[in-house]
């Protein structure tokens, strides 16, 4: 049942993404330009070939790109939080998110290479990450709270270290801006074919792992005792996880909050366990994304707004609402 | 069977185990005794891996798996509030499922009966928040009990339980022992029970073994006298000792 609701939220979610935009396309025929795109179905759709074109080189890759970063940062978000038994982790704080803004910086600073950018972001991100665990193992061993200590620590100082770098190059501040506050925009398909290689990996990996999420529930100690090696664990989720934002953050630049209130609203609507949250996460973190980037797109049209300035516009009030419903009927 | 040998734990400069070396044979019960900081919690700990430790831990058949071979009951164990009863228990399975796959009929049948045998079927869907302190004390021994494991580990079972319940917990531990020879180690505060119930004692103090026998032999006021202070009394009746503090001043 809850499967149904959220496959249900992302056809509706990309419905509406590839019918609102823009350009005024005919809805029967956009139907019908996708139906036509069926094997072995061959049907007149009407649409001209500007209109087809901006159908399926510019909103459905859109559509597509919407539903794998959201699904990522979701399902990211609910594995750092059961990893670290942390309610607040998220790629933000362990300083994926910082490391992968402080290399966005650096990239707009050295090279106009869209290619470079998401290399230097991914570096940025990754590196950012190795720092945090090594760090948090090294002071405070296996518990997790030394490891969000030092991941607040590298976002500090990543931050601290892109700002110095933006200060000495002020003349790209606009464009990195524009990257912080988060963008779906789309060149055709590329970005969604480099991006979908680690969506897929981090999600089966993360998907395969959720009943693990479970054990890990109970502490290290009594898992260890259970016979998981829990420190596998960890790092497996923690690398996917982490790649996977990395990817994502690169091609969408930052867009916060998805991490935090898709796996905490699924946790209140449909339960706490990770065997439920990971792949629910998975499907409305796709559905909401695509749902913000239709608002960002019409909200100020023909002007778009970032989307990250969506998500938290519209998903900070909606998770009060759900916090404040629940804790009605509890 | 489960044997420390020459087993030793360090934490940093201070030796808090050891070196101690124990064999417990299968269907036995073992009570550890001693007071707080003896070392008993620790020993258990070695067995399943949880501290690193010098020496050897050995089960009769070779080396010890943790989780397959030994099941263990925490002292305080850390139970997610909103999770249910049934799913917890189904956590005792870990060790039996594979990293990648799901449960299966088996672990299931597993957890049903370990769920009846103490008594739990009705409450399989509670969440483990609203449960009162002795039902989550035999929540937590019914996960040990679906490890299936051929060695069960309880440290302190009985200590957020009333005497009545507490009596039920060690009966049910008594007659899976007895029915399907297991093999017991209780670390506990509990004199009296711990007499009754176990069939040998071990009184740790500073790390090491200070007294080993029959509960006749180890629960006598000279040895209690010794490493818990003065002031207590021991008297026997037909269903073993019974350890009374009494008042140090009046």
């Amino acid at each position: 049942m809850p499967l149904t609701i959220g496959v249900s939220a992302v056809v509706v979610a990309a419905a509406a993404g590839l019918l609102v935009g823009p350009a005024d396309i005919d809805v029967w025929g956009v139907l019908l330009a996708i139906a036509d795109v069926l094997p072995l179905v061959d049907i007149d759709h009407g649409l001209t070939e500007v209109e087809h074109t901006v159908l399926f080189e510019i909103r459905f890759p859109r559509v597509v790109l919407g539903g794998l970063v959201g699904a990522i940062l979701a399902v990211a978000g609910a594995a750092y939080q059961g990893v670290f038994r942390n309610p607040l982790a998220d790629p933000y704080l362990l300083g994926v998110a910082a490391g992968a803004g402080l290399g966005a910086t650096v990239a707009f600073g050295t090279a106009s290479d869209s290619d470079f950018l998401a290399l230097f972001a991914f570096a940025g991100g990754l590196v950012a990450v190795a720092i945090t665990y090594s760090l948090g193992r090294s002071v405070g061993g296996r518990t997790t709270t030394s490891l969000i200590l030092a991941g607040v620590a590298v976002a500090a100082f990543a931050t601290a270290v892109q700002t110095y770098v933006l200060q000495r190059n002020t003349e790209t501040l606009r464009e990195v801006y524009s990257w912080i506050l988060g963008r779906l925009v789309t060149v055709g398909w590329s970005e969604v074919v480099s991006l979908l290689p680690y969506a897929v990996v981090a999600s089966a990996v993360l998907l395969g792992s959720r009943r693990l999420l479970d054990v890990l529930g109970i502490g290290d100690e009594e898992a260890s005792a259970l016979g998981l090696d829990v420190g596998r664990v960890r790092w497996v989720v923690v690398v996917a996880a982490t790649l996977a934002t990395a990817a994502a953050v690169s091609v969408s630049g930052l867009i916060g909050f998805v991490g935090i209130i898709v796996p905490h609203t699924v946790r209140i609507l449909f339960g706490w366990s990770y065997r439920v949250i990971v792949p629910l996460s998975l499907l409305f973190g796709a559905a909401f994304l695509m749902f913000a980037d239709v608002a960002a797109r019409t909200v100020v049209s023909p002007a778009e707004l970032p989307i990250g300035v969506v998500t938290a516009f519209f998903g900070a009030p909606f998770f009060v609402l759900v916090l404040r419903t629940m804790r009605g009927v509890r | 069977m489960i044997r420390w040998d020459s087993v030793e734990v360090t934490y940093g400069s201070a030796r808090v185990l050891g070196p101690v070396s124990l064999e417990v044979q299968s269907g036995q019960w073992l009570g550890l005794i001693g007071p707080n900081g003896a070392g008993k919690s620790t020993m258990l700990k070695a067995a399943l891996g949880l501290v690193e430790h010098r020496g050897h831990i050995s089960l009769g058949n070779g080396d010890r798996q943790p989780g397959l071979d030994i099941a263990w009951m925490p002292q305080r164990p850390r139970m997610p509030e909103e999770m249910g009863l049934a799913d917890y228990v189904m956590l005792g399975r870990t060790p039996h499922i594979g990293y990648l796959s799901s449960e299966g009929r088996h672990d299931l049948d597993s957890v049903r009966l370990a769920l009846e045998r103490l008594d739990l079927t009705d409450l399989a869907d509670r969440p483990l928040g609203t449960l009162s302190g002795g039902e989550s004390q035999r929540t937590v021994l019914a996960r040990a009990l679906a490890q299936e494991a051929q060695i069960l580990l309880l440290d302190e079972p009985t200590a957020s339980l009333d005497v009545g319940h507490g009596i039920e917990v060690l009966e049910v531990v008594d007659e899976l022992r007895r029915t399907e020879g297991l093999t017991v180690v209780t670390a506990g505060h509990d004199l009296t029970l711990a007499g009754r119930f176990a069939d040998r004692l071990v009184l740790l103090a500073d790390g090491l073994i200070r007294a080993d026998g029959s509960p006749h032999s180890v629960l006598t006021e000279e040895n209690l006298t010794a490493y818990y202070g003065s002031g207590i009394r021991v008297i026997y009746d037909e269903d073993g000792p019974t350890v009374i503090p009494t008042r140090r001043s009046k």
